[in-house]
């Protein structure tokens, strides 16, 4: 029995060192390869608190082998009465001195690196003709989708954030409905998106999202926020700030766009009978944040023809939005979009297609 | 223990309320949940204080339109008059004098239904007003600590009046004297609770 | 007594069980109530597992997934965990005091009964369908929009179940002040008896801010009160607070019992003096006194603001210093030790590595700016289970089998147990050791599923080949107590051989009233010191034999928490049934009847005399 049990620790041993060794994870969503400034920081500190844990954890294990090895009653005999030592206090104050040095170690950068990263007092900067120096954007997280907000910009998405690389980005959050959780793994830690106040931080990217496999960062929810929270996936695509102008004049000029009722187009004819209620399509708007005004019920589609996922997690092909449509409930049980069950094939086929041509990179 | 054993004012001890072994655990065990108790009224506080006149956008009501001082100062008085009173009772249980410590503790019980009467005035007046337990944030948690320091009140007031009236033919021995003893504890409790919640909310509600 | 109830017919024992106040059968009636819930809140962690193993799973719905895990999470710790480790504080603690039974053994039952009406509250939801779906910590945005009555049973469940907590809390409290046996000095004091008193008196400070939390919880959602709704001007983040003002002290009072069980165990198998047994004492009164300065390291993503992170960050790492200070006291009692692996002992070497690793990414998450990264993440699931199984419930397993023989008379079987004890510690390690990378690479808590091309696939299969692992573990324990219970071969007062605390000096189960006569505790291991010199019983009496005083048993405890329990229902259903309102005052009113029944009635207990004692001593004089 005990020689079967050791081959398996052996084998889980094994697998899970394996498992370890692959690597360190997804470059799209691993914290461990960093792809900004803030995610590097705080990856150096868990390179550094690892560091101090695992001279700890060494420690710890090299007494408790050879006390192991050394003092069994197998070896000493079963008479041997041991000496019945009271503490020392020299010992004492060693294991408690050291503990605080190394603690030291870890609360320094600690506190300096909690004070750089909530430093947001720049947020609000502007230059001498009054244009905003940074980059804001408001996230408004509702159930469960997410809403980007340009302020400055006067434009709006959802589901795919849109961002410059090398400078500082900063984020409003708030939630709409409840509380959800900002989260860009391989970009930066998160930050609650609460319902009764706004949450202020900055991210910065630094890696081209083009270059990644779906040539986009993954973004998540981190806070329980009902059924559907672990499907309330967003995500990122950065890139160079000239590329960047060019989709906010493209996202601009967007302006005024709506569905036409007596257009040739079935699809477009259909989203204007059933979904421009909630669904706009046009990209410039702004409403007061953590709001659901009227005309941002559901994501903003304009630029759906150009997003990676249909829904924020579904593959992003003309099926799924079939699918989605037909049957909300079943692929995001909780969401607040009703199912539109009454279409013919033809007709979900026409408004697929005229979701898919919704873009302004292309 | 023996209930029937007869005590002069010269064989009771000096320390009544911790002769016995259980009488010592009733007493430390009270200290113990009042310890708690301060942790429960110091949690509602900071509510309190949090959601101090907040509520939906437009809301009528706020600290120094909504209190009157004159009834809360009443009240004030009656409660701490009631501590005073049992502080004679208290005195009059270390001297085995059983007629005048029920005396006494029947004072302590009429004031403190004196201060639970105005209280429940002072709670269906606001309600009158439309500051219902509904209307905010700032109501919810306006009724729940007061409401919650009344609510001790009158099971302080039940409990003296079974005290009173269970003991009232057998008189003093050393079982209930603890039971009296605790009860003053709890009392003189609630009326510096009362002193935090006249000064918290009443007046830094009508003053700041 | 003993023999009087072999006796007895079945309903004459059920009778006694419900009405004892007897802390031997109350502790067991704990340890059998947690038992059950352990068993019950390991199948729930089993289907979450078993929906995570691979991508896309649809084995349960969305909905029923965050049941599962809001149910697990409170299960184990109300439900569990603290009734496990009150069972052991129930039984254990007073013998290894010199006492006949707690302060107020009617607040035990009715503490017991509390707890247990409370669990069977909670539960219930699953027969209704509405089942608490908002976690175990149940913030308010979500915890007040959820519909059904899932929450409802939350709340009220806790608030039946935390009162009755609270009170043993007070009881272990009082006893440990006023009933130790003499010569029995504070700085003598058993470690298990040390981290009761400690937990304890977190209990007393850490409960009240529950109480309060969930009153305001049931409010907002049955009473219309407007504590967490923003548009009411009430505030969710109020919640968090008090949640974690209560939550984090919770986690120590379930660890530090889990430190004192293993601070026991250590010198016995050892047979060595616990190391630095000063020193010992003030890191746990210490880590009990930051426990309460640190709550808000659960909140760092909430946004209180860089000083107020920093400063809890600070205060959170300074808890590692006691607790490293515990680590290297315990192995130095092994060092110079002569070590005899029993499974009480395997179980306490198991914990060392595994609760090291706990306590390390502790200290990792109480860096502010990482944890931004790790929270919410699976890292914390890793390392909450790392400290809670890798602590508290390889604590329980060790002082299941460690004190099996003085709760029940009888030994398990110790090939079994250490079956136990590998299946259970391998599959801990290979669930959890990898969910601190799934964290690392992106994958939050609580999501009922995954979508495939994250990466994660290999690492969750591994996972929940692990979890199975535990269970057959938990299986073969199961297996284990019945076998020995059928068997029933009884064992003598010190079966382990190295006993050092009073209990080991009295008979396997105790006499009702533990101890013939009081004893005199002449230092730490009292009963080590007097067996070295020559005195084989291990206990120096400190009375003459006399009478004893007992108190009676009631059945009240149970009719009070009966009523506490129905008058919940009436408070749920108060606005959609005609009948609400009425159940809900009447319950109240039965619990206050029942109450003034107690405190009218005179009951002043019993006496067992002399000749009864003399008789038993001789009847279990024949065994040793």
């Amino acid at each position: 029995m005990m020689k079967g049990l050791k081959k398996w620790h052996f084998f889980s041993l094994l697998a899970a060192l394996t498992v370890f060794l692959s690597g360190c994870g997804q470059k799209e969503l691993s914290t461990l390869l960093p792809a900004g400034e803030v995610a590097r920081d705080q990856f150096n500190l868990l390179l550094l608190s690892s560091g101090i844990m695992l001279f700890v954890i060494l420690v710890v294990v090299i007494i408790y082998v050879i006390a192991l090895a050394r003092f069994r009653r197998s070896k000493l005999g079963e008479d041997y009465m041991p000496k019945q030592v009271e503490g020392s206090h020299t010992l004492e104050l060693v294991w408690t001195v050291i503990p605080i040095l190394l603690v030291l170690l870890l609360a320094v950068p600690t506190v300096y690196y909690t004070y750089k990263l909530g430093n947001v007092s720049a947020m609000g900067a502007v230059d001498d003709d009054g244009n905003a120096e940074n980059l804001v954007v408001d996230v408004t997280a509702k159930l469960y989708w997410w809403e980007f907000e340009y302020p400055d910009l006067g434009i709006v998405t959802a589901q795919e954030l849109v961002v410059p690389m090398d400078e500082k980005v900063y984020f409003n959050l708030a939630a709409a409905d409840v509380k959800h959780s900002f989260w860009i793994p391989a970009v930066g830690g998160k930050l609650d998106n609460n319902v009764e106040n706004v949450n202020k931080f900055y991210l910065i990217f630094e890696e081209d999202s083009k270059d990644l496999k779906d040539g986009v960062f993954y973004g998540k929810c981190a806070e329980l926020c009902g059924p559907s929270h672990a499907l309330m996936d967003f995500k990122v695509k950065t890139m160079p700030r000239a590329e960047f102008d060019n989709w906010v004049a493209a996202m601009q000029a967007t302006e005024g766009n709506t569905a036409d009722p007596a257009s040739a187009d079935q699809g477009e004819v259909l989203f204007e009978q059933s979904c421009i209620g909630c669904h706009a399509v046009s990209g410039v708007g702004q409403g007061p944040m953590g709001v659901n005004e009227a005309g941002a019920m559901g994501p903003n589609l304009t630029a759906f023809g150009d997003r990676n996922r249909v829904a924020g997690f579904m593959d992003h092909t003309e099926e799924s939005i079939k699918e989605w449509i037909v049957d909300t409930q079943k692929h995001k049980p909780g969401n607040l979009m009703p199912s539109f069950d009454h279409y013919t094939d033809d007709e979900l086929d026409a408004i697929a297609t005229y979701l898919m041509g919704l873009t302004v990179e292309k | 223990m023996d209930l029937n054993r007869k005590f002069t004012p010269e064989t009771w001890p000096e320390h009544p309320e911790t002769a016995t072994l259980e009488a010592k655990n009733k007493f430390v065990g009270f200290w113990l949940f009042l310890g708690g108790e301060v942790v429960l009224f110091a949690t509602l506080f900071a509510t309190y204080l949090a959601l101090k006149n907040k509520g939906p956008s437009g809301m009528e009501f706020s600290t120094q339109g909504l209190y009157e001082l004159p009834l809360v100062f009443i009240m004030t008085m009656l409660l701490l008059t009631s501590s005073l009173t049992s502080v004679y009772a208290m005195y009059h249980l270390k001297n085995y004098d059983f007629k005048k410590m029920q005396l006494w503790l029947g004072i302590t019980a009429f004031l403190g239904l004196g201060f639970l009467m105005l209280e429940v005035y002072e709670f269906v007046h606001y309600a009158q007003e439309g500051f219902t337990f509904n209307n905010s944030a700032f109501s919810s948690a306006f009724y729940t600590l007061v409401g919650t320091h009344g609510f001790h009140v009158a099971i302080g007031l039940v409990w003296i009046t079974l005290l009173i009236f269970r003991n009232s033919k057998r008189g003093l021995n050393l079982y209930n004297a603890t039971k009296y003893y605790t009860f003053s504890l709890y009392w003189h409790f609630i009326d510096v609770i009362w002193v935090f919640i006249f000064s918290v909310v009443y007046l830094m509600g009508v003053v700041g | 007594m003993s023999t009087a109830a072999q006796k007895k017919g079945f309903g004459a024992t059920l009778w006694e069980w419900l009405t004892t106040v007897d802390h031997k059968k109350l502790g067991i009636l704990y340890f059998l109530g947690g038992g059950f819930f352990f068993v019950l809140g390991g199948i729930e962690a089993l289907l979450i597992r078993i929906q995570l193993l691979v991508p896309n799973n649809d084995f349960v719905s969305a909905g029923l997934f965050n049941q599962l895990i809001t149910m697990h999470g409170t299960t184990m710790i109300f439900l569990a965990a603290m009734p496990i480790l009150f069972g052991f504080m129930n039984v254990i603690m007073p013998l290894q005091i010199g006492a006949r039974d707690l302060a107020f053994p009617f607040l035990n039952s009715l503490g017991f009964w509390m707890f247990m009406l409370g669990g069977i509250f909670l539960n219930i939801s699953w027969f209704t369908g509405q089942v608490p779906d908002a976690g175990w910590t149940s913030y308010t945005s979500l915890a007040i929009t959820s519909e059904g009555h899932g929450m409802d049973y939350y709340a009220i469940g806790l608030q039946i179940a935390g009162g009755g907590t609270l009170m043993t809390g007070i009881n272990f409290l009082v006893t440990i002040i006023n009933m130790r046996a003499p010569g029995l000095t504070y700085m003598r004091m058993p470690l298990f008896t040390w981290t009761t008193l400690i937990a304890s008196a977190m209990i007393l400070f850490a409960f009240p801010p529950l109480t309060v939390g969930l009153f305001f919880l049931t409010f907002d959602r049955l009473f219309g009160g407007n504590f967490f709704d923003h548009e009411m001007g009430g505030n969710t983040i109020i919640w968090e607070h008090i949640f974690w003002i209560f939550g984090h002290p919770e986690v120590y009072i379930l660890i530090l019992p889990a430190f004192g069980i293993f601070s026991e165990i250590f010198p016995v198998f050892a047979r060595k003096r616990l190391f630095g047994y000063t020193s010992m004492v003030f890191a746990t009164v210490l880590i009990g006194f930051l426990g309460f300065m640190v709550w808000a390291h659960h909140m760092f993503t909430v946004g209180l603001g860089p000083t107020a992170n920093a400063i809890f960050a600070v205060a959170t790492m300074a808890i590692a210093v006691p607790t490293g200070v515990k680590i290297f006291n315990w192995l130095l009692t092994m060092w110079g030790g002569s070590i005899k692996i029993t499974t009480p002992m395997l179980y306490a070497i198991g914990f060392i590595p595994s609760f090291v690793m706990g306590g390390v990414t502790g200290i990792m998450q109480g860096a502010a700016p990482l944890d931004y990264q790790l929270h919410d993440s699976y890292f914390i699931v890793a390392h909450f289970h790392y400290v809670i199984v890798g602590g508290v419930v390889l604590a329980v397993l060790a002082a299941t089998h460690y004190w099996w023989p003085k709760m029940f008379g009888t030994m398990l079987h110790e090939g079994l147990g250490k079956v136990t004890f590998w299946f259970f510690f391998i599959g801990f390690h290979m669930t959890f050791l990898i969910q601190h990378w799934l964290g690392f690479w992106g994958m939050p808590r609580r999501v009922f599923t995954y979508m495939d091309g994250q990466g994660w696939n290999t690492a969750n299969a591994i996972s929940t080949a692990g979890a199975a692992l535990m269970g057959i573990g938990v299986i073969v324990l199961v297996i284990n107590a019945i076998m020995t219970t059928v068997k029933n071969e009884r064992v003598g007062n010190d079966p382990w051989g190295d006993g050092r605390t009073l209990e080991w000096a009295i008979q396997s189960p105790p006499l009702f009233y533990n101890f013939p006569q009081t004893p005199l505790v002449r230092g730490l291991d009292t009963v080590w010191i007097e067996k070295q010199e020559g005195n084989e019983s291990g206990i120096t009496p400190a009375v003459p034999l006399q009478d004893i005083h007992m108190p009676n048993g009631s059945i009240i405890p149970l009719l009070m928490s009966l009523g506490l329990f129905i008058a919940g229902f009436g408070a749920m259903y108060r606005l959609e049934a005609s009948w609400g309102l009425p159940v809900l005052v009447g319950g109240l009113a039965f619990t206050f009847l029942t109450m003034s029944i107690r405190s009218i009635k005179d009951d002043l207990g019993y006496y067992v005399t002399k000749e009864e004692i003399m008789n038993d001593l001789k009847r279990e004089g024949g065994r040793k």
